[in-house]
């Protein structure tokens, strides 16, 4: 057994943003365990005050590079909630058909790019080139580009979009470029199928560790929740009062941690594709079913390392669900809208989505000339915080008696599994104390 | 034949969309590492080296453990590439500096024991020229991968590396877009850098000048806007404040 050994990883790598992990062990004693997140604080709440109504999309893009398309369309929806517009079907339609191709690139990227080389032993997806794995190398970078393009073909530009505005879309697709993209996503279907097989076939690697916590996410009566729906709990089931979410996320302040960190039932809880995944599995597509069933993945599951592999089941969801949405589109026949008039008012706001890394919340307060008095954005990956530092705890002394490089592995894998996105996190504002 | 230069990508206070669209140059990255190697790009590879020649510094400076990693990195670079808004201009992260910095604080922490702590020890928003000498600048909010890619390569060559200094105007006319003006918008294109290919008013929405002011004697020409479309000088410039809070003094000259 090893009895004194420091496990000091500075700025984890292949995860958005800049985190730590603290190892200390002696006399085979966990002294300091600690997951820290020392990115520069951002105030992005602070620099939204004083901003016209239709800056504060633009702006609070610029919180997230992988997820710009997911807080466009939080800001918008609180936008639109404060001032009391209702948006078009097909604005609508478009908006789920954007947030797919965000779910897609961004699951993709971590699956191929950040979590997969642990999964075959190298440090990054540069030294698979030229391997006997280019072949699905190439299949990851392929499909990567089919979901940026779907992104850009929706909303101008995949990283920090131009075409989401307040009420509607400054400009649409054409028919043509649907239906290309359409017959693209059909077409990717084996590639997809091919990365998974591959993944299947490392999966073992994936550690055996399950730690039961509460999994929030948004539900929807009527489909797979990502753009739309109400707040809900493996613990405590729905939440409709949508504008008090705070009773749900009770955000507060550590110290080594520029991020905030929250709580519900218990010490913590897990947003993200698991979460989903857990709550909502049932209204996945079938070839998405499919996946799960494929990697023995049930809800619920307690195994954050499975995160991975929820997100492969929805990377097939979004998949198909695009292609139904395209359809569904066209069918009912593609109009230049223009973005629905603005009344400018005094008023409250907040809008709900599900972006890749788990539930994303913006709230915004708006004076009688449409400028922004009070804003307040609650982060995915704050909210799993907690739940990493936790499974952490639980996770050391299970494995304790292996090499300490072996230990600084699963740890690393343990954080990347859930895929955080700490430049969002540390975006800050409004610091409750419990 | 010459070896190729190492390349090491950081970042600092930012949202990493930059080094996000390396990452979605997709298979041209491949090319790219025909004529560099990337030796660390903390982002998407475990592996790290300390040895470089050419340094991309992503996002903005904000405390003065920041300023100490940067000033670390500037030394053992022989060429400092600025990457994006953030790193270039100071960007959307300059917004804050509008207001008092106690007063940021105090409103984001509260009265939370944060005075003596390292990580929250934060200060004025600067871009990285503003703490080190920066070689070259890859604009944009975030950057363009075509121009990433022809800067890359000029430094690969040896080449200085050439980008516009004339303002979005042009390019958008190339496009043959409707004026953002014409539509009742008010759009930076006049006064901000091109380069971009006027993506922004390409989707029918105005420019928000994340590429950075141009020079003052070619900005004449945004009087004349105003006065045309009877528009204020205060509005314009109170849009400017997304990315260009308080630039007029530290205008990227190259």
């Amino acid at each position: 057994m090893s009895n004194d050994f420091s496990i000091h990883v500075e700025h984890l790598t292949r995860v958005e943003g800049h985190g730590n992990i603290e190892l200390d062990v002696k006399n085979g004693k966990i002294e300091k365990l600690q997951w820290n997140v020392v990115e520069a604080p951002r105030f992005f709440e602070a620099m939204l005050r004083g901003q016209q109504y239709n800056e504060l999309r633009p702006i609070t893009s610029r919180i997230c590079g992988i997820c710009s398309i997911g807080h466009s369309l939080a800001s918008l929806k609180a936008t639109e909630d404060a001032l009391g517009i209702k948006i078009t079907e097909q604005t609508a339609l478009l908006r789920r058909l954007a947030i797919h191709g965000e779910n897609m690139q961004s699951h993709i990227l971590h699956i191929g790019y950040l979590a997969a080389p642990d999964l075959l032993g190298v440090g990054s997806v540069f030294p698979l080139i030229g391997s006997k794995h280019t072949d699905t190398v190439l299949k990851i970078v392929k499909l990567h580009r089919l979901a940026n393009e779907m992104s850009d073909l929706i909303c101008g530009r995949t990283i920090h979009p131009i075409r989401l505005i307040v009420g509607g879309f400054s400009a649409i697709p054409t028919e043509k470029q649907l239906l290309a993209l359409r017959k693209r996503l059909e077409e990717s279907r084996t590639a997809t199928n091919d990365v998974a097989q591959v993944i299947l076939s490392v999966a073992d690697k994936l550690p055996d560790f399950t730690r039961e916590t509460e999994y929030i996410a948004l539900s929807h009566d009527d489909e797979y929740a990502l753009y739309d729906g109400v707040i809900n709990s493996t613990d405590t089931g729905k939440f409709q009062d949508y504008k008090n979410y705070q009773s749900i996320t009770n955000e507060y302040f550590v110290s080594h941690s520029t991020a905030k960190y929250a709580k519900h039932n218990r010490k913590s809880y897990m947003v993200g594709a698991l979460a989903r995944f857990n709550l909502n599995s049932s209204q996945l597509h079938p070839k998405a079913k499919d996946i799960a069933k494929m990697f023995g993945l049930k809800p619920i599951n307690c195994n954050p390392f499975m995160n991975t592999i929820a997100q492969l089941v929805e990377f097939v969801h979004s998949t198909e669900d695009s292609i139904h949405l395209i359809d569904k589109i066209l069918e009912r026949g593609l109009k230049e809208e223009k973005p629905v008039k603005v009344k400018v008012k005094a008023g409250r706001g907040v809008g709900l989505v599900e972006v890749p890394r788990g539930i994303l919340i913006h709230d915004y307060t708006l004076n009688s000339k449409g400028y922004c008095t009070k804003a307040n954005c609650i982060i995915p990956t704050n909210q799993n915080h907690a739940n990493i530092q936790l499974d952490m705890e639980k996770m050391v002394p299970e494995i304790i008696d292996r090499p300490p490089k072996e230990i600084e592995l699963t740890l690393e894998m343990l954080v990347r599994a859930y895929d955080p996105c700490i430049s969002c996190s540390t975006h800050y504002l409004d610091v409750k104390f419990v | 034949m010459k070896q190729k230069p190492r390349v090491a990508i950081f970042d600092f206070a930012d949202c990493e969309g930059c080094e996000l669209e390396i990452a979605d140059l997709e298979e041209e990255i491949l090319s790219l590492l025909e004529i560099v190697d990337i030796v660390s790009f903390r982002e998407v590879m475990k592996e790290h080296s300390d040895s470089y020649d050419i340094a991309i510094v992503e996002g903005s400076i904000m405390r003065p453990m920041d300023e100490k990693r940067l000033r670390d990195i500037r030394s053992k670079a022989k060429i400092l590439v600025a990457l994006g808004a953030c790193a270039t201009i100071g960007g959307v992260n300059k917004i804050r500096n509008q207001w008092m910095h106690d007063e940021v604080v105090r409103a984001v922490y509260g009265d939370a024991p944060v005075q003596r702590n390292e990580l929250f020890n934060v200060s004025k928003t600067k871009a990285i020229n503003e703490v080190v000498p920066v070689d070259y600048y890859i604009h944009g909010c975030p950057i363009d991968r075509d121009e990433f890619k022809h800067v890359i390569t000029a430094l690969a060559l040896g080449k200085k590396p050439e980008i516009p200094r004339y303002p979005v105007c042009v390019e958008c006319k190339k496009n043959e877009n409707i004026c953002q003006f014409e539509l009742g918008a008010y759009c930076l294109g006049p006064i901000t850098r091109a380069g971009c290919k006027a993506i922004c008013p390409t989707h029918n929405s105005p420019c928000e000048g994340c590429r950075g002011l141009i020079k003052k004697a070619e900005t004449e020409c945004v009087w004349q806007v105003l006065e045309r479309y009877n528009l204020s000088y205060e509005d314009i410039r109170r849009r400017c404040t997304m990315y260009n809070y308080g630039n007029e003094e530290c205008q990227v000259d190259e």
